[in-house]
């Protein structure tokens, strides 16, 4: 902002200590990432070289008798994400629309300000809801439904159906706010240009915003995931933590990020380098899923509407 | 005149007859549809406030706040979380202390050296740090704090995970406002004389102190509800306990151990009390930011 190029005076030592407590300052965040990741690297590398591939592709994962093969709960963390995104990323677009396309501003406003207050509410909380208001609720839906279609799933409640649910509760204000945003910066031409065309309010919004707004709202969707993935206590509440891969959707399974939270406790030797190494893997993926939204909105977003 | 008219109007039925009724019912359902969707999506907000709060109010009583989980019995309740009450404060406090520090120094340097050939770099990487999931930091601090023994399971630790989660927020914040003080007020400054130094720190600085100020509330209210980093870090106790070198309790934590791992109804009910309270705290510093921000 200001040129560097000031005479040399007394003052350019102290200036010279403030730009150096700065940088040095800035360069934690810096590297706070690859720290992070030389960290879990080293607690995990015991055993990355103890399973070597199969720590990712393998299906075991049995403390007694020291096999930790993740594949299971690397599964469980996609399933469990994919289905709280196809559960949410509508509802999410939904609300959006509705916020940015059709409510008057006295009712915009304030829902668009209870759907951020769910951001807020802990994790722990959507989990304490998801134990004793929601698994009796899916439980009971779990019974009707092995009951009409005599499938030999087991109805509990606890489970992957549970967790997606309480996943895509949690995700929904993510994506709505994101999806709000790039929404409201289509610009006004195109809403203007649709309804001259003789489009009715659907029409305007299918063609002549939502083509405008869709690498925005992606990019939303992609963080989104980053968010499902990495979600902890709820999900640990709620899905049973069983070490097997889930065969069904009301099967009880873990994903990476439960398995961490509930076998910590408990944990030594190689369990513990095996939960730490799932812990990198985490790093990664949540790395990648957000650089990779980042590129999705510059890259695909039409000039004039960049976020 | 008249006859214009009406010819116009006539027209503009022509016109509303051409949207064929199919194009009509699909515009309208659309429109049921999205509002349909914004329901769904408010219901679980107001059945998890409403819940907290109806089962929340019925566990908690004056104990709740002024004695510990150690005096809590399984079978009847009892007890309080005062242990977690001010675990949560202390740590909070650090990662505040963390957070401020760290994020504050980053803003300035994205907002105010940004000729710097590292700024791009730096601003990238805090937004990798906001994606970072808050279990992995607590891993994190574990391999860095816990394991080393530099401080084993202790309040510093579980205040460190915290504040690296906080960073990014006030990074985010502190870049955000400083951008917004006018270019002209550090100009009058650097013609008085004053170093640049003092130009940022007694004139730009104070100038986007609310804006900085309703970041670090939002990072409050963002890390107090956070129990995952802590499983490993401070671990949990409870005892009262005021040192940081020790193992210490905190709101969440207690949630989710009454909750998931006790297994009486006494105890499940005093986690629906606990949720009420990291709940009213944790909503009320939000709207308090977000009130704040929207006097600016």
């Amino acid at each position: 902002v200001i040129s560097q190029k000031r005479p040399r005076s007394m003052t350019s030592a102290a200036d010279n200590t403030f730009r150096n407590i700065i940088i040095a300052l800035a360069s934690v965040v810096l590297v706070a990432v690859v720290l992070y990741g030389i960290i879990l690297i080293r607690g995990g590398a015991p055993a990355f070289m103890r399973e070597g591939l199969g720590f990712i592709f393998g299906l075991e994962w049995n403390p007694g008798t020291e096999k930790f093969q993740a594949f299971p709960f690397i599964a469980g963390s996609f399933f469990t994400a994919l289905g709280a995104l196809i559960v949410a990323v509508p509802l999410a677009v939904a609300a959006a629309l509705f916020i940015a396309e059709y409510a008057p501003k006295w009712l915009a406003v304030p829902v668009g300000y209870m759907i951020e207050m769910l951001a807020a509410i802990p994790s722990v909380v959507y989990g304490l809801w998801g134990i004793f208001v929601l698994i009796p609720v899916v439980r009971g839906f779990q019974v009707w439904f092995v009951g009409i279609t005599g499938l030999d799933w087991t109805p509990t409640g606890i489970g992957l159906l549970s967790a997606i649910l309480v996943l895509a509760v949690m995700v929904i204000p993510y994506i709505c706010s994101i999806a709000r945003d790039v929404i409201q910066l289509v610009p006004n031409d195109q809403r203007e240009a649709a309804y001259a065309l003789g489009a009715t309010k659907w029409e305007v919004i299918r063609y002549g915003i939502l083509p405008y707004a869709r690498a925005g709202i992606l990019g939303g969707v992609i963080l989104g995931l980053g968010r499902a993935i990495g979600e902890t206590l709820a999900v640990t509440m709620v899905i049973g933590n069983s070490s097997e891969i889930a065969k069904n959707l009301f099967s009880s399974t873990a994903t990476m990020s439960s398995l961490i939270a509930s076998q910590f406790g408990e944990a030594g030797g190689t369990q513990l380098s095996a939960l730490i190494a799932l812990g990198f893997l985490l790093l990664v993926f949540s790395v990648i899923v957000n650089l990779l939204a980042r590129i999705v909105i510059t890259k695909l977003t039409p000039v004039g509407t960049r976020l | 005149m008249t006859s214009t008219q009406s010819n116009q109007i006539t027209q503009g039925k022509s016109i509303v007859r051409t949207v064929s009724s199919a194009r009509q019912f699909q515009n309208s359902f659309m429109s049921g549809l999205i509002t349909f969707g914004t329901v769904i999506v408010l219901i679980p907000l107001f059945l998890i406030v409403g819940q907290v709060i109806v089962n929340g109010v019925s566990a908690m009583n004056l104990d709740f706040f002024v004695q510990t989980e150690r005096q809590m019995s399984v079978l009847t309740g009892g007890g309080g979380v005062l242990n977690a009450i001010v675990g949560t404060v202390l740590m909070v406090g650090i990662a505040l202390m963390i957070g401020l520090l760290v994020g504050i120094g980053s803003g300035i340097f994205l907002a105010e050296f940004s000729e710097h050939p590292l700024v791009p770099l730096v601003r990238v990487m805090s937004d990798v740090l906001t994606g970072i999931p808050a279990i992995v930091v607590g891993l994190v601090v574990y391999g860095l704090l816990v394991a080393t023994k530099l401080t084993g399971y202790s309040g510093i630790a579980g205040g460190v995970a915290l504040g690296l989660i906080m960073i990014p927020i006030i990074v985010r914040a502190t870049e955000e406002v400083l951008k917004l003080v006018p270019n002209s007020i550090r100009e009058a400054g650097l013609a008085l004389g004053l170093p640049r130094w003092k130009v940022t720190i007694s004139i730009v600085l104070p100038a986007a102190s609310s804006g900085i100020i309703t970041g670090a509330i939002l990072g409050v209210s963002r890390v107090s509800g956070e129990a995952a980093p802590l499983l490993f870090t401070s671990l949990g106790n409870p005892d009262l306990v005021w040192n940081l070198l020790q193992p210490m309790g905190a709101m969440p934590l207690s949630v989710y151990n009454l909750a998931f791992k006790a297994l009486t109804p006494a105890q499940n009910a005093q986690a629906w009390a606990g949720a009420l309270v990291l709940m009213l705290f944790i909503l009320g510093t939000n709207i308090l930011a977000r009130t704040l921000a929207k006097q600016r």
